[in-house]
């Protein structure tokens, strides 16, 4: 497949590097700034650098990869809230001319996920967004497999930085400023953390979890969801969690009743108290019981592997 | 049912006493005269509900046929029972609360989760490293009525927001929670 990148973020950067490993060839790939154009496929190696030295992948208008030729447009531009844009007009132009889309993106799917589905019933292209929900775990993916009327609920981990302050203060004993500080300086944590510990991030997958399980019958969106974050939660409550054999975890819930995402108290070494920045999501299934999957919930090679598997199911 | 019903169970009756002398000892006497054990009375004097009845929790061991003859007398002898039965508070829930736990007056929270009726505290633990001003946590453990969870945790939420706390629920569904 022939793909264009939106996005010269880690996720972008990393899909350029790793699409001829999976058999497709970038033709166009742009930044906020700029874009470089090849029908023969770019010279990854030698744009990845480009951007490195020069902060800018080429010398094109960013505008000029829809004029690539390109079979699926890859959306990696970072997620915005509200009208979801750029990235929904990103979207909305590939769909317009029929190309499949890929989003790493959570905005177009949280925010606009109506909007989102009336544009592809127009269009020949189709739309996936598995890299979206939880990086590298195939999430939505085995809910499709499943079927999504046979899943009843999703709940889980799904921010590795919050996860990663939690159990830290928890195997530790420290308070939440000396943790986050830590994981700052480890880059598990943005200099800007809030869109992590206030539970934003994983309110976001939830939201997309629930559009997915309500399969177009109830419209979520960041607004409709309950959201509590981390920051609240001092030392002294996780050790008191642990006395007691349990242990405090950034959960998210989408059920029937909506979507929640909340400091939770649960036993210790149960199925959900994964430790790190490692991510989980565990599924309620009407006839299956729970089915848990866990694995690396962010980064750039983890997300753009969810990125080039969804564009090979285009195939 | 009728080859258990020689096996003596614990219930507990919740009653509302008149606020006169002698009403306690009054609403006993049943219980004795029919043979069911006494466990504990719990008397909330002080607690008086808006009609003006003082209520008394009692727990008490009795077989099911003497249980139905008790409530019976205290029927008859015009006792108000409220609730009669076994499991009351069957549902155990651990929670915990954070913030200014001290300074929002811990002794009236723990008043205020009380009357909301379906839950009691039955075990806290405290910490508090910086003494009583500063944050500190308490964990919680509530018996609750069947299948009153969802609505006792609602009542904590609005506690908790009105004092401005950190509520921790637990996650009861799912997992081994």
């Amino acid at each position: 497949m022939r793909l264009c990148v939106l996005g010269a973020g880690a996720v972008g950067s990393a899909v350029v590097e790793l699409a001829a490993e999976h058999g497709h060839v970038v033709t166009g790939f742009a930044d906020s700034e700029s874009a470089v154009v090849d029908a023969d496929g770019i010279d990854a190696d030698a744009v990845l650098s480009k951007k490195h030295a020069d902060g800018v992948v080429g010398d094109g208008d960013p505008e000029s990869v829809f004029d690539a030729d390109y079979d699926v447009l890859v959306e990696a531009t970072p997620t915005t809230l509200g009208d979801a844009e750029p990235g929904f007009s990103h979207v909305e132009r590939a769909l317009t001319d029929d190309r499949d889309v890929v989003l790493a993106n959570k905005g177009p799917v949280a925010e606009r996920y109506a909007d989102l589905r009336a544009l592809e019933a127009e269009s020949e292209g189709t739309v996936q967004f598995e890299a979206a929900v939880g990086g590298a775990i195939p999430v939505l993916s085995t809910i499709s497999d499943l079927g999504a009327p046979h899943v009843t609920a999703a709940r889980g981990v799904l921010n590795g930085t919050a996860n990663f302050v939690l159990s830290r203060m928890a195997a530790e004993g420290l308070d939440y400023e000396h943790v986050l500080a830590e994981a700052q300086d480890l880059g598990v944590a943005e200099a800007d953390p809030t869109f992590d510990v206030d539970g934003i991030d994983a309110a976001l997958k939830f939201v997309i979890l629930a559009n997915v399980l309500s399969d177009g019958e109830t419209e979520y969106a960041l607004d409709d969801a309950e959201v509590e974050g981390i920051r609240n939660v001092p030392g002294t409550a996780l050790d008191l969690a642990a006395e007691d054999g349990r242990t405090v975890r950034l959960i998210g819930e989408a059920t029937a009743d909506g979507v929640r995402v909340a400091p939770r108290l649960i036993p210790q070494g149960s199925t959900l108290s994964v430790t790190g920045t490692q991510n989980i999501v565990q599924l309620e299934t009407k006839h299956a019981g729970q089915l848990n999957i866990s694995g690396r919930g962010a980064g750039g090679p983890e997300t753009a592997t969810a990125v080039l598997s969804d564009v090979s199911r285009l195939e | 049912m009728s080859e258990v019903r020689n096996d003596v169970q614990a219930y507990t009756l919740r009653l509302e006493l008149v606020d006169e002398p002698g009403e306690l000892l009054r609403s006993l006497q049943p219980i004795a005269e029919h043979g069911g054990n006494l466990l504990s009375i719990f008397h909330e004097r002080g607690n008086v509900t808006p009609r003006g009845y003082i209520p008394v929790e009692v727990d008490i061991e009795a077989t099911p046929d003497r249980f139905d003859n008790i409530v019976e007398g205290l029927s008859e002898a015009g006792i108000n029972v409220i609730q009669a039965g076994t499991e009351r508070y069957s549902e155990r829930l651990t929670i915990i609360l954070s913030g200014h736990l001290i300074e929002t007056d811990l002794s009236d929270t723990l008043t205020q989760i009380e009357a909301t009726r379906n839950a009691t505290v039955t075990d806290i633990s405290l910490s508090a490293p910086a003494g009583s001003i500063g944050v500190s946590s308490a964990r919680l453990q509530l018996a609750a009525e069947s299948g009153s969870t969802e609505a006792v945790l609602s009542a904590m939420r609005d506690i908790t927001d009105e004092k401005d706390l950190q509520l921790v629920e637990p996650l009861t569904v799912g997992g081994r929670a």
